[in-house]
């Protein structure tokens, strides 16, 4: 019991070195800069910040959901396509696919030409705010879906028909019994969107949006004062662990049924107009979450194919692929780990170390990068060796960054496997290491299987702690980017981007094909 | 239970590719433990200058040294916080930065040592230095004024300060004050007027806005050539770069000697307070000084050399003359904090 309290704790303690640099930076007086702050740059950025995120997680939560019903229950023409298709945004960097959009709606973009042309007169533009909020609503929403696509798929029809048979007309049947079945999932897909919002700085950057996060960057690099920098992290953390409680609290108010395995998939059937509405919401959807920016980063990328394809490409996939899988293996097992600590060795030092440990998502890239390597190397100093510069400290400060998406997804699985199923399979003889492989891993697979593709596009997509910690010749597809985009190169970057596409979207299928079999 | 096969082929197939990339990388002339091992330790660089404006340079510095390089990118300030971690265990020897506000940071948090390079002091211009010689700037970048030259004629244009008038509201673009280039831009201001006088010329530039700040200088070009406004403040190599790919609308700007000249920033590097090879560091310095160094340094990127004798890009020359400012860019660094409130309260967002 104690060792499993041990490995939480251990866990936690990846993600305390960042939060305890940033911490131990609220001692270090900052002069008048958070005056100056508080009345000229505070006030704004909160407000900002609270409407994108409110914004976000509402529209993620209705477009994931709506997505996530229409292809696991809804029989229309199209469904098995847009099961997998709808996924493939997460494969886009953020960042990206704020560029291209940009692109295709500004001014001087296609779709402005083609409204001035038609009407006559100049389009309307998004406010900055609307922007960031389409844009990253249409980036984050594929969370939503995998989690809360995998509640409906695995809860099965026979629930609905439970309450059909009780009377309840089908909408009722979706309000009072597959929604709140779904809740957890929800709630856990929603958490992250909300976290990856909050520590967003690409997408907003490229609409001008000023946020927390912009306030934090700014008290660094502008008033060149880390530790303010440091101490707003702190205070930004504060809030999310305070949600992230929340949502917990949420989440242990609500039971959970086990998947009906016996269940086959059926389908609702569904008038022609309703399958015509189902099937238009999807082409929509994937038009404007992906097709639309593939384009526009595909007829850029013909444009500089010639001058940006060498055969380093070849290294850079290399790099971005092995650490994608490795850092999805290492940080899936961590979170692994995290779930059973809290299963077997329930108690308020696990929760708590749970909630720390998950808590890196939410935390802007560079910054939780700058306070891991400097505890790293502090760590180092102590022990006399040189840790930094080394694949294993890059995949503890992924894990540091990922861990709620990788304990994400096998949280909720795990509070499926009741203790009651535990205590049946006893009853039968299966115990120990037999009753994880007969029991657990056929009820945690897609679990598994989701935060581990999870992590590894984000790996792949990842910034601040790959320029900071690689090893040299590990440069990355990422990387490429990067070194494209600091000069304004948004064009150049469409190559390496769609490589990030070609290579996320392997697992993309892999997982679809996996969790399909149901 | 095949699955869990699969993922141990998937982790395996992981970590062999890492194998893979390592047997790669060691036939590139930048891998550690080749080196060590025989050839003398190759010079490591940190830089925020982008990849592809640098690695050219290097590749010309080894052909002509026989100096292996080899370097790390990120944005400035992680690599000067990586530094201050590393303090005595650093491989790097030389920060190389495209803002002298960041040079200046980096001297301020003793990451940087002087060069005590005769050579460098002779070649680098004093306002493009810092005075100890902990940083030279290598070239130069200029945030000048651009117009739409449909609608203007360039007798009708003084100055920044200018920008500031009346007659421009309305007509003016900005870039966000997020940018580093902006925030020099009113930090030397604040050293050439004073606080209060800058504060009013920016206050004057937000109420002449045409249209929100833009996220970037090649938005801004084309919003001028879109009509969308007359004029606008850019670096000019964003123009150039435009220029190169299509006819413009848009004219280019200096604003004169006898009003203070262009404003202009630096790239630039120093050599790290701890720089395991000094020698090979101060060389390469040096050797960006040279003319070789100074025409590829700004070339690759259409900037403006810091030795003025060096011949710039056609591209650039048929621009015009330029006088750049010659008040000490140390001042960009001392005052950015400055500047940076001034902006806010100011409400250039």
């Amino acid at each position: 019991m104690t060792a499993w309290r041990l490995a939480a704790l251990a866990i936690a303690l990846l993600m305390l070195l960042p939060l305890g640099v940033a911490v131990g930076a609220l001692a270090t007086p900052t002069g008048d800069i958070w005056a100056h702050l508080t009345e000229h740059v505070l006030p704004a950025v909160v407000r900002n910040t609270a409407g994108l995120s409110v914004c976000v997680a509402i529209a993620s939560a209705v477009l994931g959901g709506t997505a996530a019903w229409l292809t696991a229950m809804v029989d229309f023409p199209g469904r098995r396509f847009f099961a997998w298709a709808l996924l493939l945004p997460l494969a886009l960097p953020g960042y990206v696919i704020a560029f291209a959009l940009a692109g295709v709606f500004d001014y001087s973009g296609a779709v402005a030409n083609l409204w001035q042309s038609l009407f006559g007169v100049r389009m309307p533009r998004l406010g900055a705010g609307t922007a960031s909020a389409v844009c990253l609503s249409l980036t984050l929403y594929p969370y939503v879906y995998l989690l809360v696509r995998q509640a409906f798929v695995t809860q099965g029809q026979r629930c609905l028909e439970v309450a059909q048979s009780l009377g309840m007309d089908r909408l009722t049947g979706f309000r009072r019994v597959a929604l709140p079945m779904a809740r957890p999932w929800f709630a856990t897909g929603v958490a992250l969107v909300v976290m990856e919002t909050l520590a967003d700085f690409g997408t907003v950057k490229v609409f001008n949006f000023d946020t927390f996060t912009t306030a934090i960057y700014g008290a660094w690099f502008g008033l060149f004062s880390l530790p303010a920098a440091l101490q707003l992290s702190a205070l930004l953390l504060l809030f999310v662990a305070l949600a992230v409680a929340g949502e917990q609290f949420w989440r242990s108010k609500a039971r959970y049924v086990s998947r009906d395995a016996a269940a086959r998939p059926r389908y609702l059937v569904v008038s022609r107009t309703q399958a015509l509405l189902a099937c238009t919401f999807c082409v929509l959807l994937f038009a404007v979450a992906f097709v639309v920016p593939v384009l526009q980063l595909v007829l850029w990328a013909i444009e500089m194919a010639s001058s940006e394809i060498t055969l380093r490409y070849w290294s850079f996939v290399r790099a971005s692929v092995s650490l994608g899988v490795m850092a999805a293996v290492f940080v899936t097992l961590l979170g692994l780990l995290l779930g059973y600590s809290e299963r077997r060795a329930p108690g308020i030092a696990t929760t708590w170390s749970v909630r720390i440990a998950t808590l890196g998502y939410a935390m802007p890239g560079t910054v939780l990068a700058v306070g891991f390597f400097v505890a790293v190397s502090a760590t180092g100093d102590w022990l006399g060796v040189t840790l930094t510069g080394t694949i294993l400290v890059m995949l503890l400060a992924y894990a540091a960054r990922f861990l709620a998406v990788g304990y994400g997804p096998l949280g909720t699985g795990l509070q499926r496997i009741t203790p009651n199923i535990d205590d049946a399979a006893r009853g039968l003889g299966v115990s120990g290491l037999s009753l994880l492989r007969r029991v657990h891993w056929p009820m945690l697979r897609t679990g598994v299987a989701t935060a581990a593709l999870l992590v590894f596009v984000d790996v792949m997509k990842e910034l601040p702690i790959t320029l900071l910690t690689r090893p040299f010749g590990w440069d990355t597809l990422a990387v490429r980017i990067f070194q494209l985009t600091t000069e304004g190169e948004w064009q150049r970057a469409a190559i390496p981007a769609l490589a990030i596409v070609a290579a996320g979207l392997l697992p993309v299928l892999w997982l679809h094909r996996h969790s399909d079999r149901h | 239970m095949t699955h869990c096969f699969r993922l141990l082929t998937l982790s395996i197939i992981g970590f062999s590719l890492a194998a893979c990339g390592d047997d790669a990388t060691t036939s590139t002339p930048a891998e550690p433990e080749t080196a060590v091992a025989e050839t003398p330790q190759p010079l490591v660089v940190y830089s925020s200058r982008a990849e592809q404006l640098i690695a050219p340079l290097f590749d010309a510095f080894t052909a002509d040294t026989g100096i292996d390089v080899q370097y790390v990118t990120d944005s400035a300030q992680p690599l000067i916080e990586r530094l201050k971690a590393e303090g005595t265990s650093t491989p790097a020897s030389v920060l190389l930065t495209v803002d002298a506000g960041v040079l200046w940071f980096a001297e301020q948090q003793g990451v940087l040592q002087p060069a005590n390079s005769p050579v460098l002091d002779a070649r680098v211009p004093d306002a493009y230095r810092d005075p100890q010689g902990h940083w030279y700037g290598l070239s130069l970048r200029a945030r000048t004024i651009v117009y739409d030259n449909r609608e203007l004629a360039a007798d009708e244009l003084t100055g920044y300060v200018d920008l500031a008038d009346e007659k421009w509201r309305g007509r003016l673009c900005l870039r966000t004050s997020k940018k580093v280039y902006n925030q020099s831009l009113v930090a030397m201001m604040i050293a050439e007027y004073g606080e209060a006088r800058a504060e009013e010329v920016v206050r004057g530039w937000v109420a002449n806005l045409a249209e929100p700040v833009f996220a970037n200088d090649t938005k801004l070009v084309e919003a001028i050539e879109d009509g969308r406004c007359d004029v606008g403040i850019v670096n000019s190599y964003y123009f150039g770069r435009l220029q190169r790919e299509r006819e413009l609308p848009v004219s280019i700007f200096w604003q004169p000697e006898t009003l203070g000249g262009v404003h202009v920033n630096v790239s630039g590097a120093g050599i790290t307070a701890n720089a395991p090879s000094r020698d090979a560091a101060q060389r390469l310095l040096e050797w960006f000084a040279g003319d070789r160094g100074q025409q590829l340094f700004a070339s690759l990127n259409l900037e403006f050399p810091v030795v003025a004798s060096v011949p710039v890009d056609p591209i650039v020359a048929a621009w015009g003359e330029m006088s750049p400012s010659d008040r000490t860019l140390v001042d960009a660094g001392r005052l950015q904090a400055d500047a940076v409130k001034l902006m806010d309260r100011a409400g250039y967002r």
